[in-house]
């Protein structure tokens, strides 16, 4: 019966982008020079911003905590290079909206050693403990969500955890940074997961890798020690595998219901990038400071996996790769399905950023759209099984509350239709206006 | 922002896409059409060329003449207008004067398709409304058959091809039954090798069943066309008369038979699998498919007509809004299974 659940293995719909990965799948990490100028916004994950406990003109350390958290839902945020603090102050995001941030200035003549702590020792820490030590190291889902790691961690009394699942997946087109840290950091990795086993209290360790990274799948699998529950899981190569509930479907054959979390099937799900930062707190003393960042796509002169300090603008990024070759003419943050364009080269790297792409004329020219068939090729892409073609007419006539009862909460807006509709309908982008003044309408008063 | 960086387009993701567009999509069915089109032409003649062309002519100038003019050339440019045309041709028989079906093509884009709103919004098929149209604007013009120009080579035309519009259509020449009607009205079985390559008469695409056959798994291959609804068709076919094969067999026409005679293969891939009219759902589509399987079957064993495709599926194309409505797919999380 387990070879038939081999077969089974899987999550339904879901689409087969070119992955574009041989760009840089088999270029090493390196680690970009220090620059000038950095900025950290304070609301670098989801939920409340952090609050700013530095003020303007002081000097901080690399790694020197310059904001704490605002919330329980937000994290700390430490100095990304030695320097001094220009300003607190509000600048524009990546969505155009003004949020507070603090620019720094690095010192051209600091070493740039980090303000380490010892190791921190995980296992005297009760779990409150741990989670704070997690909330205060700014850590967060790498994977692009950039959700509070420590959220994830607290679960609410009665709620077990049986499973640690860890997402090496990576599903987008372009991005290698996970793949390369499970090559080159398997260690890292494999204590980190542990860590957070232990601390969750949970049987077993999985590590679910999509089956084209078959280098990394064999290099975790010389590093599991005989007395690890760590088991790596080949997942088939299929977009949005990723998905934390598309993965959890594919490793344990579960569905997680509609609006309930990974925790409700006694699973966790933590990204590549998130276990090796937990690693590096708890191993090194090192707090979210950094991370790996792929640099790619058709207009860069020499595409690489970097290690950029939070907050480098991308102009640094882009030109330590060469700059941009000519004819370039969009950015995106993040992967080529789900990430953000930018409007401007003095963006800062965040938290949740895992690739720069840079794309010419080809992938940006207007496509010319055609009215909907419905031939039903978005339905067949949908990993969610909603009924994109429905949901993308009745955004066009603005008809969005009869958009609910079609379940448009529940999508989660990976693409897949739009990847896959022939008529070039924006179907994400429809979908998103819709949640967008559901969300933020606001009701006649009574 | 500094001078020379480039301007930055802010062009939303996914910016990755495949590479199947609306036109390709039309087109591929034209290219999977093509074998079928050729046998028509060995067949039928020079007659087939005439009737194809004008039915492609008026449809093609329906979509010219009522197209807004600022998206004039891209609606011609989608092809569907064409596809139309084609499909209308295939499905009339060869004898039909030359301005029958300048007419049906026109009607079946204006009627079928430009009055509801243009491509994506029709309700019916419009090939099929044109084809409903003149059949019945034209009873006795519309089932009059010929039969294959056999010896008389390509060049030969049928005199009711050039028959001016609105005189009395002399109809003379020889006539002949199709296998359908042979079999309904005279039990006279047509022998299956006959009806698979297609030297029947009958109208001028639903001769060669394999090589229908052949353009559907191109359609398929290329993700074209829905599977289920050919393959529903047919199936429903088939057990229907194998299971009226089971109280006489004498009487009913064997399974095989029913497949590949009359229009049924022509309808089932190209027709009933058209995108706009058929349901969008997978489970749709399999109840829609059984629709028109077992109305086929019902309009040729137990109606008055030999040939009940057309009927079955302009049938099912209405209850498609009522299929897609009552089958939408169960959204991830939400089935029994996790509840």
């Amino acid at each position: 019966m387990e070879a038939f659940r081999f077969l089974r293995r899987n999550f339904e719909h879901g689409v087969h982008p070119a992955h574009h990965k041989q760009q840089t799948e088999n270029l090493p990490i390196q680690r970009v020079p220090f620059g000038k100028d950095y900025l950290m916004p304070l609301g670098q994950h989801i939920g409340v911003p952090a609050q700013a406990v530095v003020t303007a003109g002081e000097k901080v350390r690399r790694g020197q905590l310059i904001a704490k958290p605002g919330g329980f839902v937000s994290t700390g945020l430490h100095s990304p290079v030695t320097g001094t603090v220009k300003t607190v102050g509000d600048f524009r995001g990546v969505d155009g909206r003004f949020a507070p941030a603090i620019e720094i200035e690095a010192d051209p003549f600091a070493t740039q050693q980090v303000d380490v702590n010892a190791a921190i020792d995980w296992r005297s820490l009760s779990l409150e403990e741990f989670i704070e030590a997690v909330q205060m190291a700014g850590i967060v889902g790498m994977g692009g969500a950039a959700f509070p790691a420590h959220v994830k961690l607290s679960v609410p009394d009665g709620v077990k955890i049986r499973h640690l699942l860890i997402n090496g997946a990576e599903c987008e087109p372009f991005l290698t940074t996970d793949h390369r840290l499970m090559l080159e950091r398997p260690e890292a990795l494999l204590e980190g997961a542990e860590i957070m086993r232990q601390k969750l209290g949970a049987e077993e360790t999985v590590i679910g890798v999509e089956m084209n990274k078959p280098d990394a799948i064999e290099i975790l699998k010389q590093h599991i020690k005989p007395d690890q529950p760590i088991r790596i899981v080949p997942l088939k190569v299929k977009y949005p595998q990723g998905a934390e509930k598309m993965m959890i479907k594919s490793v344990f054959d579960v569905e997680v219901p509609a609006g309930q979390l990974p925790r409700d099937v006694e699973v966790n799900v933590n990204n590549v990038g998130t276990i090796v930062a937990i690693a590096d707190y708890f191993l090194r003393g090192m707090p979210l400071i950094e991370r790996v960042v792929t640099v790619a796509g058709p207009g860069v002169t020499y595409p690489a996996n970097l290690i950029v300090p939070l907050g480098t603008p991308v102009r640094d990024v882009v030109k330590f790769c060469g700059g941009l070759k000519p004819g370039s003419r969009e950015i995106i943050m993040g992967g080529p399905m789900m990430g953000r364009p930018i409007a401007s080269l003095d963006a800062p790297i965040l938290k949740g950023c895992s690739g720069v792409l840079v794309f010419t004329e080809e992938q940006t020219a207007r496509r010319k759209e055609y009215p909907c068939i419905s031939c039903g090729r978005c339905l067949e892409a949908c990993p969610y099984f909603l009924n994109p073609s429905r949901l993308a007419r009745l955004s066009k006539s603005r008809m969005f509350d009869e958009m609910k009862d079609y379940h448009v909460f529940d999508c989660v807006e990976c693409g897949c239709c739009t990847f896959a509709c022939p008529s070039n309908i924006p179907i994400v982008q429809l979908i998103r206006t819709a949640k967008d003044d559901l969300t933020h309408r606001k009701e006649p008063e009574a | 922002m500094k001078k020379r960086d480039p301007d930055l387009l802010l062009f939303p993701a996914p910016l990755l896409q495949q590479g199947m567009t609306t036109p390709k999509a039309m087109r591929d069915v034209l290219y999977a059409l093509l074998p079928a089109t050729l046998a028509s032409l060995w067949f039928f003649g020079l007659s087939a060329v005439l009737i194809l062309g004008t039915c492609i002519f008026g449809a093609v100038l329906a979509e010219w003449l009522f197209a807004d003019r600022r998206a004039r050339s891209e609606s011609l440019r989608d092809a569907s207008g064409v596809l139309t045309g084609v499909l209308l041709g295939l499905t009339l028989p060869p004898g039909l004067p030359m301005w029958m079906a300048f007419l049906g093509g026109f009607v079946a884009i204006s009627l079928g398709k430009v009055i509801w709103g243009g491509l994506g919004h029709n309700l019916f098929n419009p090939a099929l409304l044109g084809r409903a149209f003149l059949l019945a604007t034209f009873p006795i013009a519309m089932t009059t058959w010929v039969p294959t120009t056999g010896d008389s080579g390509f060049f030969s035309i049928y005199p009711g091809n050039l028959a001016l519009p609105f005189m009395q259509v002399q109809i003379d020449g020889v006539t002949s039954a199709t296998p359908l009607g042979m079999m309904k009205f005279e039990q006279v079985v047509t022998p299956l090798s006959e009806l698979a390559f297609g030297n029947v008469s009958g109208s001028l695409g639903e001769t060669s069943g394999l090589l229908l056959l052949l353009g559907g798994i191109y359609l398929w291959m290329r993700r074209d066309l829905d599977w289920r609804i050919p393959v529903s068709i047919v199936l429903t076919v088939i057990i229907f008369s194998a299971a009226l094969g089971l109280f006489n067999a004498e009487r009913f026409p064997t399974p095989l038979f029913s497949v590949f005679s009359g229009g049924l293969l022509l309808g089932a891939i190209y027709m009933a699998t058209d995108p706009v009219t058929s349901p969008v759902t997978p489970k749709g589509a399999w109840i829609f498919g059984i629709g028109v399987g077992v109305l086929v079957m019902l309009i040729r064993v137990f109606g008055g007509l030999p040939e009940g495709v057309m009927y079955a599926i302009l049938l099912m194309n209405a209850a498609t809004p009522l299929i897609d409505r009552y089958t939408q797919p169960t959204v991830f999380g939400r089935g029994d299974k996790s509840s």
